[in-house]
């Protein structure tokens, strides 16, 4: 911190300077500290931007990529969807219920003000050990519950997500919510001043004190003193967004607005300078006619406010008062603050007089850092391991696998969730590998965000791509072709120069898996500072991807559940030993290290590809993709799903020369399991060969039990409801429920 | 024949409920907000489910006193149907529509799951299309669903056959670990003692398309093509 004003900003001498520089003369504590919040790491991506820079962000259906609240993407029959993705981490890590609640309520308003409407959130969670940490538990919980109370109240469906747990998140939970919006093509809007002349209209919450400082307090490590910061923690209203919502839609049906933003980080001047300065005008605002929550705020604590709940209005000028009679129906407070200008500068008055005059094009474009990136000596020495002791009794191995934290089912967590209002939701939690939403005139739209830190911390590069190739998988599996990608990327301290190659690492890796397969990045988040102060370590890189894909009919709509007796159990793709970040390796044995699983990615299109044909041609009843923990759980999760059992010759998993447990705990990408009837078996089978992809019949569904077999020998017969017993319970017992 | 769904500020189930009379159920239904003091022509009313006021003191009681509801009143006097639907219940019976009280769920959380219901009573207007003891599976989603009734109002309403739907299992029997929110005797839907007025936690409307089920049923409609028929003969 710098103190070389009479105020406390987080910028730098140097950049200090360069503002002095660019101004053309020293700027005053107002004005410094609008600069102070925008060109924050949170605001500004000034060390992220040039590594940014090679995701691919154009394909025919993106309407509007990156730099934008949320991207949009056409999905035909004049409508858009918009997705967005956003954590509040350092937040929920002081105030685990808050702070999970007000990161709802950023992303909500991220799709509100592109003029869609939010029809589903998704989560996902990172914690420390839940077995182990009470604390944990304790974040966990009141995670959760966040997200619950504020979800369920402002009536948008939270259909999908996913949870994983790892010591490095001990004091840093990840928090990191996905909202999918959708709305008219017509209706879009964008955060941008264009006309001259037109009402800047501040609608929702007042104006008070909580939130301060709350985007530099992002882009600081925590420390023992985060606790004395709730201040910068914001207080969530769902009641009020929910009434944000419908007005701002039923406002923007109106026809005469131009601009909308949300305010979140940086508050009111990160929204009017980004609007200024994406619509090549200026604005004005009167401070005085701000709404305020008490009576004594400064002007800079105006300007840098990060109270929830409000929404920045462009109104064409004249029409004022329809617009504002839609918040009169809803009783929300409005205030009129200022109005567009042509001049270029963000100018702040308070009862006339002008404080602070700063072109806003200053405020967007934050001086890039370009920071150092050494491989760190971690990663060499984690690729050469030794391999663990061959387990002797596999059937305890797969139990207790099925109990990981990371693998259990997270009923727990998804029943706290209204996954159901709204009507849209087809395929609910657990029921498949991603959820599936209806959309108008009968297409229906597929939506899974993933993520794998134990992979990214091994091998940076290959683990991103792999959640990306994870994420699409889950979406071929429910019979959607992928359409779009957003990413958050979470890493700890940027000036750690190896912190900073495992950041550069994983966009590589995103970045090449995206071109290949040709599939767009239309936004993304980058969460920097995630370090735990106690210990001195960053946590590891977690990248976490949410993907959508379209689906045309109803008849593609594929669950995972083994569905009939009898019916064939087939595998596609090869298995190799990549057991590097697997549970097996982690969770049984203890052992970090070992080559993550690379994506082949000429194999994966193919396979890819042929998996979502076999799903619309009808050859297949269930598909599910395989990751974590391998073949088996990927075989229990649809026993259990399907409460049916089924026989499997493990012999029979195309491979090279793997040990057994290798075999069956491997977690190489491009692999799928299905199940198809005899009528269909052969045309499937000829579908593969014609494509050129890897795949075996494996097995028969049917019994009561998961029977694996290898060349006739039994290895290993559970009953499913065991498996089940020891899946679904895990997470209550962990939480002291059971 | 149209039905008025109510707006009260934070309802959002008001949207799926009109999407169902209007565009399933094939009947006419307006949304009309809470400031309306006039449902004269409506001939049925639905409150929707929702966070109305935000639940704020607790659900449903600062929407129960909202200009509308005096109109509602006077619609269930007159014999209309009057239908509520998780907080639509829990409104209905803070303007003392509906006798009881519903409590925070005993497990502390909100719950959204699909249930089974089984019709115990025939005697509202909701259920006299249906068949005693069929068993319909429709979702709740509830932080306060449990439903509380003092132990000689719980006989009265036995004696007057107003308990209409209950929590059961696969086979139908009322057990504890049918039960999702501890409410008393299982109860998961109540009418008034006339059987036009009738309030339930689970969801029909998000029950009322084969596509939205996990076991590919409809059963929410049966609640609504009652409604529907009683609104025809009256």
């Amino acid at each position: 911190m710098v103190v070389s004003h009479s105020i406390f900003v987080d910028l730098t001498e140097d950049e200090i300077d360069k503002a002095r520089k660019m101004l053309g003369r020293k700027p005053n504590d107002l004005e410094l500290a609008m600069i102070d919040a925008e060109w924050s790491e949170h605001c500004s991506y000034k060390s992220s931007i040039p590594i940014l820079k090679q995701l691919p962000t154009e394909g025919p259906r993106v309407i509007i990529g990156p730099g934008y609240d949320a991207g949009v993407v056409d999905i035909g029959d004049g409508y858009v969807v918009t997705l967005h993705i956003e954590s509040h981490n350092h937040p929920s890590a002081i105030d685990p219920y808050g702070g999970a609640a007000t990161g709802i309520g950023g992303v909500l308003r991220d799709i509100l003000c592109m003029g869609t409407r939010p029809i589903a959130l998704l989560d996902s969670l990172r914690f420390g050990n839940i077995e182990d940490s009470s604390h944990s538990r304790w974040l966990f919980k009141h995670v959760v519950r966040g997200i619950s109370d504020y979800g369920n109240c402002v009536g948008v469906p939270t259909v999908s997500g996913e949870v994983e747990f790892d010591e490095c998140f001990e004091r840093n939970c990840l928090v990191d919510v996905v909202c999918l919006g959708l709305g008219r093509i017509e209706n879009l809007v964008l955060a941008e001043a264009k006309h001259h002349g037109d009402s800047v209209i501040l609608v929702g919450g007042s104006t008070g004190r909580d939130g301060i400082h709350g985007v530099t307090f992002a882009s600081r490590v925590l420390t023992g003193k985060s606790e004395t910061e709730r201040s910068a923690v914001q207080i969530p209203d769902p009641f009020m967004k929910k009434l944000i919502i419908e007005a701002t839609l039923e406002a923007v049906e109106k026809g005469h607005v131009r601009g909308l933003k949300d305010l979140g980080g940086g508050g009111l001047t990160t929204g009017l300078s980004e609007m200024a300065e994406k619509g090549g005008c200026g604005i004005e605002i009167e401070l005085s006619k701000v709404h305020l929550r008490e009576e004594d705020l400064s002007p800079i604590e105006i300007m840098i406010s990060e109270s929830q709940e409000r929404m920045v209005f462009i109104v064409e000028q004249g029409h004022e008062g329809e617009v504002c009679r839609v918040f009169e129906k809803y009783e929300l407070p409005y205030s009129i603050i200022g109005k567009v200008t042509d001049g270029g500068n963000l100018a702040v008055k308070v009862k006339g007089v002008e404080l602070a005059s700063i072109p806003a094009k200053i405020l967007a474009k934050a001086p890039i850092i370009h920071r150092r990136s050494i491989e760190p000596d971690y990663i060499k020495n984690l690729r050469e391991i030794r391999k663990p002791e061959l387990p002797s009794d596999l059937s305890s191995i797969l139990l207790k696998l099925m109990g990981s934290p990371n693998i259990a089912s997270k009923r727990w967590v998804y029943e706290q969730y209204d996954h159901e209002v709204g009507i849209r939701t087809v395929v609910k939690p657990g029921q498949g590998d991603a959820a599936v939403m209806r959309l108008p005139k009968g297409s229906f739209l597929a939506i899974k965000a993933d993520g794998d830190s134990k992979h990214c911390y091994i091998d940076p590069y290959n683990g991103a791509a792999g959640c990306l190739s994870e994420a699409c998988r889950n979406l071929i599996s429910v019979g959607a072709e992928p359409l779009a990608f957003v990413d958050h990327l979470q890493f700890g301290d940027p000036g750690n120069p190896e912190v900073f190659w495992t950041f550069s690492e994983a966009v590589r890796g995103l970045a090449d898996y995206s071109r290949a397969m040709g599939l767009p990045c239309v936004g993304g988040k980058v969460s920097f500072y995630n370090e735990d102060k106690v210990k001195n370590t960053a946590i590891k890189p977690s990248p976490v991807i949410a993907a959508i894909g379209r689906i045309d009919e109803e008849r593609w709509i594929t669950t995972m559940d083994f569905k009939d007796e009898g019916d064939y159990v087939v595998i596609v793709g090869e298995t190799r030993s990549e057991m590097g970040g697997s549970e097996y390796y982690e969770y049984i044995h203890g052992l970090v290290g070992g080559t993550v699983p690379q994506i082949d990615f000429l194999k994966e299109e193919k396979t890819l590809n042929v998996v979502k044909d076999a799903i619309r041609k009808g050859l297949v009843k269930a598909v599910h993709d395989i990751s974590k923990g391998g073949v088996m759980v990927a075989l229990a999760e649809m026993c259990i799903s399907g409460g049916i059992g089924a026989s499997i010759d493990c012999s029979k998993i195309p491979s090279h020369d793997l040990r057994i447990d290798e075999l069956l705990f491997s977690e190489t990408h491009s692999r799928f399991i299905m199940e198809a009837d005899g009528t269909h078996i052969d045309e499937l089978s000829r579908m593969m060969r014609d494509s050129d992809v890897v795949f075996s019949v494996i097995g028969r569904v049917g019994g009561d039990e998961l029977e694996i077999s290898y060349k006739g020998d039994k290895l290993m017969s559970i009953m499913v409801s065991d498996l089940r017993d020891r899946w679904s319970l895990s997470i209550p017992r962990c939480m002291g429920e059971l | 024949m149209k039905v008025a769904v109510i707006q009260f500020p934070g309802s959002n189930c008001d949207l799926d409920t009109l999407h169902v009379l209007n565009d399933i159920m094939k009947i006419r239904a307006d949304l009309v907000w809470h400031r309306c003091e006039d449902l004269s022509g409506y001939d049925g009313v639905v409150l929707p489910g929702g966070f109305s006021y935000g639940d704020r003191l607790r659900g449903g009681i600062i929407a129960a006193h909202s200009p509308i509801m005096r109109e509602v009143k006077r619609m269930a006097k007159d014999g209309y149907p009057v239908l509520g639907i998780c907080n639509g219940f829990q409104i209905l019976v803070e303007a003392g529509l509906l006798s009881g009280a519903l409590l925070r769920n005993s497990s502390l959380k909100f719950v959204c799951k699909w249930v089974n219901l089984s019709v115990v009573s025939l005697r509202s207007i909701f259920t006299n299309d249906l068949k005693r003891y069929s068993l319909l599976k429709m979702p709740i989603a509830h932080n306060e669903g449990r439903y509380f009734i003092e132990e000689g109002d719980l006989k009265e309403l036995y004696d007057m056959d107003q308990i209409v739907l209950k929590y059961v299992d696969g086979d139908g029997r009322a057990t504890d670990e049918a039960n999702p929110n501890g409410s008393m005797d299982n109860i998961a839907g109540i009418c008034n003692t006339e059987g036009n007025v009738l309030g339930l936690m689970p969801h029909p409307e998000r029950a009322s398309e084969r596509i939205l089920s996990p076991f590919g049923s409809d059963d929410g409609r049966s609640i609504f093509t009652s409604m529907i028929e009683y609104m025809r003969r009256r």
